[in-house]
């Protein structure tokens, strides 16, 4: 295609016009390139978001698909229940019993990824297998294993001499197994993103710390978690998100789908479900879903400071250290004409 | 991208020092956690509706899985073959759908002009932190006002564009597609939108590949919504499995052969793609 500038004069009249729609096809393009996104968001997204709001103040009347101004009687009605509280415990419980050893594990198992191992894509593929599986049918597979009569977990553990643990009926061992589906899930993509930024912490910080005799460990502790603090944060915060909406798993953990005969294991967001759906009280429902995102907000909140808290900001004083530590080691490596690495091993 | 680098840097770095035995026997470990689940259901969804209670349940297959897949495929309560289609198509409209404009959005938020480009998009990140259930109720009240609940669209249509998507393209094509490659275009002519086709759409191919694996995926598993807004006779492939669980009697041969059926797709696809899925998270982690 010519350019502009080499029309003939005599097609001026027609280069006007074109530049004309040029000019128009620059301003405009771009927001017409956004505008499918912001029209499915504001469709699907923010109007229900505040139209929740607008019903959670209303006794909601399905058959009219209308309701009468109740104000915050909803949020009363919700917070006095002793179910909400139940499930708000539950949730809680389930949450800390997901995210914790998930994370503890994620992180032993990215660092042995993070070792220089034989076929490595083979072993990162294997870590990400139950990540491919849906929730619904991972909590099938596990609530079988974790039957109260004949189930995988116990016939193991009474030939192993031990009692079987009623998972069906105590709430904390129904929380452990319903946990566990959730860590099944989720360990092996946390790993992977933990690995990436492992990987992305200069290599040299190993390399100084070898030279001043600093074990596996102590490397581990004062390198390697300081350095994912970002992706920590950023990992926290993802799976309070998720943990705190756990739906599927609870759900399928019995064939009634209620949360349990005594809602050992009924969590906010399927108290929401059962609420809206199963007694078609859409008020109530509504009034649930802003409390529980204001519970999912609080409980970020936290853990952004916790984890901030507890994973010191002191990677910049390492980074100046472990430069001029490295220089050092470069040289001792020069000196001896011996690999750093082999000599640590 | 930087992570190439950084792990050629490493393996350079290391090259001397193997790890123990013990890393292996530790990932091997790992491994058998990760596939021991899915055995778990062959075992059973090759026995019968006895298997589970027998004590002395034997660690090899029994003969019963073909029969076991028929019963599930055949069952009349739960209508497989429409579940495996609609999981299909709902699935796959989804993934094109979610690549295509996050790819044209990122395209506008990385390499184009406009004003509020910024605020926009801070605004599409913070859609990401929204929980599903925050609208449930109006959606569900729209779709059947509208009179599609129990449709196949009621599932696709709240998904067919993503915020993570949007970011995700917007993180690519900063880094993948130099200015002067547009301005380079524009001068020869092009409008806007060749530009893009004729620039950004190949540049964008490999984090398109990915983008349009993981909502493939995370679209074939979603539940909760589906769950809602579907009907038990029109379900796809999750809710299908729930109704085979919700009988008073379960056979858990049944339905565990039902959870291997459901999820054989989805494990295929990650034979042949899950390098890309694994290098898209590494990728991904590296920018989030």
């Amino acid at each position: 295609m010519p350019s502009h500038r080499s029309i003939a004069p005599q097609q001026n009249g027609r280069s006007a016009l074109r530049e004309k729609l040029t000019r128009w096809d620059v301003k405009t393009a771009p927001y017409l390139y956004i505008a499918p996104f912001f029209l499915i968001f504001i469709a699907t997204g923010l109007f229900p978001i505040g139209y929740t709001a607008v019903i959670s103040l209303m006794e909601w009347d399905m058959v009219r698909g209308t309701g009468e101004f109740v104000g915050f009687d909803q949020y009363w009605r919700v917070l006095s229940a002793p179910e909400f509280w139940i499930a708000l415990r539950n949730t809680v419980s389930i949450f800390l019993l997901s995210t914790i050893p998930q994370l503890v594990a994620a992180i032993i198992i990215a660092a042995a990824l993070d070792r220089n191992i034989r076929a490595r894509t083979f072993w990162r593929m294997s870590v990400l297998v139950p990540y491919v599986m849906a929730p619904v049918a991972v909590a099938l597979i596990f609530s079988n294993m974790f039957g109260d009569k004949f189930g995988l977990v116990n016939s193991l553990l009474t030939q192993l001499g031990m009692t079987s643990i009623p998972w069906h009926t105590d709430p904390f061992a129904s929380h452990v197994a319903i946990a566990t589906m959730v860590n099944f899930r989720w360990t092996g993509y946390n790993t992977l993103i933990l690995l990436a930024a492992m990987q992305a912490i200069p290599r040299e910080y190993y390399e100084a710390a070898t030279v001043d005799g600093a074990g596996a460990i102590r490397q581990f502790l004062s390198i390697t978690i300081p350095g994912l603090r970002g992706t920590l944060i950023f990992v926290v915060v993802t799976s309070t998100i998720g943990g705190l909406q756990v739906f599927d798993e609870p759900r399928m953990y019995d064939h009634t789908g209620t949360g349990g005969p005594d809602n050992q294991w009924l969590t906010i967001a399927l108290y929401l479900y059962n609420v809206g759906w199963g007694e078609w009280d859409f008020g109530r429902a509504a009034a649930m879903a802003w409390i529980l995102f204001a519970l999912i907000l609080l409980v970020g909140l936290i853990n952004l400071i916790v984890t901030r808290g507890l994973v010191r900001d002191d990677s910049a004083a390492v980074a100046e250290d472990a430069g001029r530590r490295a220089r050092r080691a470069r040289r001792a490596t020069h000196d001896n004409a011996q690999p750093v690495e082999e000599a640590s091993r | 991208m930087s992570t190439p680098n950084v792990s050629k840097t490493f393996r350079r770095a290391r090259r001397f020092s193997r790890p123990s035995p013990w890393v292996y026997l530790f990932l091997g470990v790992v491994l058998l956690a990760s596939v021991f689940p899915f055995y778990w259901s062959f075992l059973i969804g090759s026995g019968d509706s006895y298997t589970v209670r027998d004590p002395h349940m034997s660690w090899l297959p029994g003969g019963n899985f073909w029969a076991n897949v028929d019963k599930v495929v055949n069952d009349p309560s739960v209508n497989f073959w429409r579940a495996l289609w609609n999981s299909i198509y709902s699935s796959t409209l989804i993934a094109v759908s979610v690549v295509f404009f996050s790819t044209l959005a990122g395209w506008a938020f990385s390499k184009l002009h406009f004003r509020g480009r910024g605020r926009l998009l801070v605004m599409v990140v913070a859609t990401m932190a929204v929980p599903m259930q925050l609208g449930v109720v109006p959606l569900y009240i729209m779709f059947s006002e509208l009179g599609w609940t129990g449709n196949i669209g009621a599932v696709i249509i709240p998904s067919l564009t993503s915020a993570f998507g949007v970011f995700w393209m917007t993180q690519y094509l900063r880094q993948a597609v130099p200015d002067e490659l547009i301005e380079a275009a524009r001068v020869d002519g092009a409008s806007s939108f060749r530009s893009f086709l004729t620039v950004g759409v190949p540049a964008a191919r490999p984090a398109a590949a990915m983008l349009g694996l993981f909502t493939f995926v995370s679209a074939w598993n979603n539940f909760f919504w589906p769950f809602i807004v579907l009907d038990r006779q029109d379900p796809t492939l999750p809710v299908a499995l729930s109704l085979l669980q919700s009988g008073y009697f379960v056979d858990y041969s049944v339905v565990l052969t039902g959870v291997l059926l459901a999820t054989a797709p989805l494990l295929l696809l990650f034979v042949f793609a899950g390098k890309q899925l694994v290098s898209g998270i590494m990728a991904g982690a590296v920018k989030g």
